[in-house]
């Protein structure tokens, strides 16, 4: 009984963060992002690298507002059938490639859509990003190179980085694969698309992500579908569940659900 | 000026409710004002993306039984609900109150269930809060 106590006693010594070092952790708790964070220490200087979460502001379910499409843009909107937003169609109806295909994500999407919890990790010439959604990842060049003329396209793009201040990491991208959706509101964007992220590290706990999209092709003006989002540090030890569009999962939701859905 | 509000009031509680169950594909196929409650014993509890789904056989008002199956979140969304890969086995009598699809079909949406314990277990509205937590 005497050792039991010892043992409950150095047990309750310990510090909560080390006794919290869980397996499979979804997010943080609602509490812990929407909690104010104007007492926490100040931001470090050049320094993003942690894992952050945006909580339920992140999914974006019902995809964003844009301005008018272009005449492209009409034309390829045309041709999507989104699964949320104003233009929803019926489940079975629905082709969007990711969530029917699993084809990838692609960027900006990646930013725009279920930006569940990612970890940045900063080297001497890159940042990456490592995203728990579709657990995928992005490589962002610091090394000073020009972005590509005229590149293949990719489902990631082309992504340049460099420091506007010792707070703000501004990115880059071009060279997107406009078979990507922008959102489930069935977004298009055109192979021209330029997209500029800013990560702003307001202090030690939390972060402003804003991204805009200029894409003259598909849209009549730059948008910002993602404003000053705010992004919370999560501790270090927290593990990431996997959130993955497997072919086979999705055929067997199909079969079970959306199939049978059918209202015409 | 006060109508437009409420009005704008219930359109954002509409969304808060309605969103965790549908971060990947909207409501249409769905009758969102019935509101039916089965019991049934569970086929099968399929813990996947895009979608959780649980299948259960119960008898309707006619007296025949069919194989339902219910959609919640996914896995990550339904975690921090407090669901689990284990929540239910083949066999669990369960108590479920859905939405259903609108052809007829025994097709829905999880709104919550009645487990064997005689705990439940929620797919929309707030998530519940997590054990021990304390208001900032």
């Amino acid at each position: 009984m005497r050792r039991l106590a010892v043992v409950c006693i150095a047990l309750l010594a310990v510090p909560a963060g080390v006794l919290a070092q869980e397996w499979n952790s979804a997010g943080l708790p609602d509490r812990v992002i929407n909690a104010p964070k104007t007492n926490a220490a100040a931001a470090p200087t050049r320094d993003i690298s942690g894992i952050w979460d945006a909580g339920g502001i992140g999914i974006a379910g019902p995809g964003h507002e844009s301005p008018p499409w272009t005449e492209w843009g009409k034309e390829k909107a045309a041709g999507y059938k989104p699964g949320n937003g104003p233009r929803a169609v019926y489940e079975n109806d629905i082709n969007d490639p990711l969530s029917t295909v699993c084809d990838p994500t692609g960027f900006p999407r990646q930013v725009l859509y279920e930006t569940r919890p990612f970890q940045i990790v900063q080297t001497s010439n890159q940042v990456l990003i490592l995203y728990m959604f579709e657990r995928r990842w992005r490589i962002i060049w610091t090394d000073g190179r020009a972005l590509p003329k005229d590149p293949d396209p990719r489902w990631y793009g082309y992504s340049v980085g460099h420091w506007e201040d010792d707070t703000t990491f501004v990115v880059n991208t071009i060279g997107t694969d406009e078979r990507s959706w922008l959102d489930n509101a069935g977004n298009p964007h055109s192979a021209d698309l330029k997209v500029e992220e800013r990560y702003h590290r307001v202090n030690h706990d939390l972060m402003e992500l804003t991204v805009t999209l200029d894409d003259p092709k598909a849209y009549t003006r730059p948008w910002t579908p993602r404003n000053k989002m705010p992004l919370t540090l999560a501790p270090a030890n927290f593990d990431m569940m996997e959130m993955i569009c497997s072919p086979t999962e999705v055929m067997e939701f199909r079969k079970n659900i959306n199939d049978r859905t059918n209202n015409k | 000026m006060k109508v437009r509000f409420v009005g704008l009031i219930v359109l954002v509680l509409t969304v808060l409710v309605i969103a965790p169950v549908a971060a990947h594909h909207g409501t249409a196929s769905f009758d969102t004002s019935k509101d039916l409650t089965l019991k049934g014993t569970v086929t099968e509890w399929i813990w996947a993306n895009p979608h959780c789904f649980l299948k259960f056989d119960a008898m309707d008002d006619t007296g025949t039984v069919r194989n339902w199956a219910v959609e919640v979140s996914n896995p990550t969304d339904m975690t921090k609900r407090g669901w689990a890969r284990s929540s239910f086995k083949v066999g669990d009598m369960v108590t479920v109150n859905l939405q259903p699809v609108k052809n007829g079909a025994p097709i829905g949406r999880l709104r919550t269930v009645a487990l064997p314990d005689g705990s439940s277990l929620t797919a929309m509205g707030p998530p519940p809060a997590a054990p021990g937590a304390v208001a900032p």
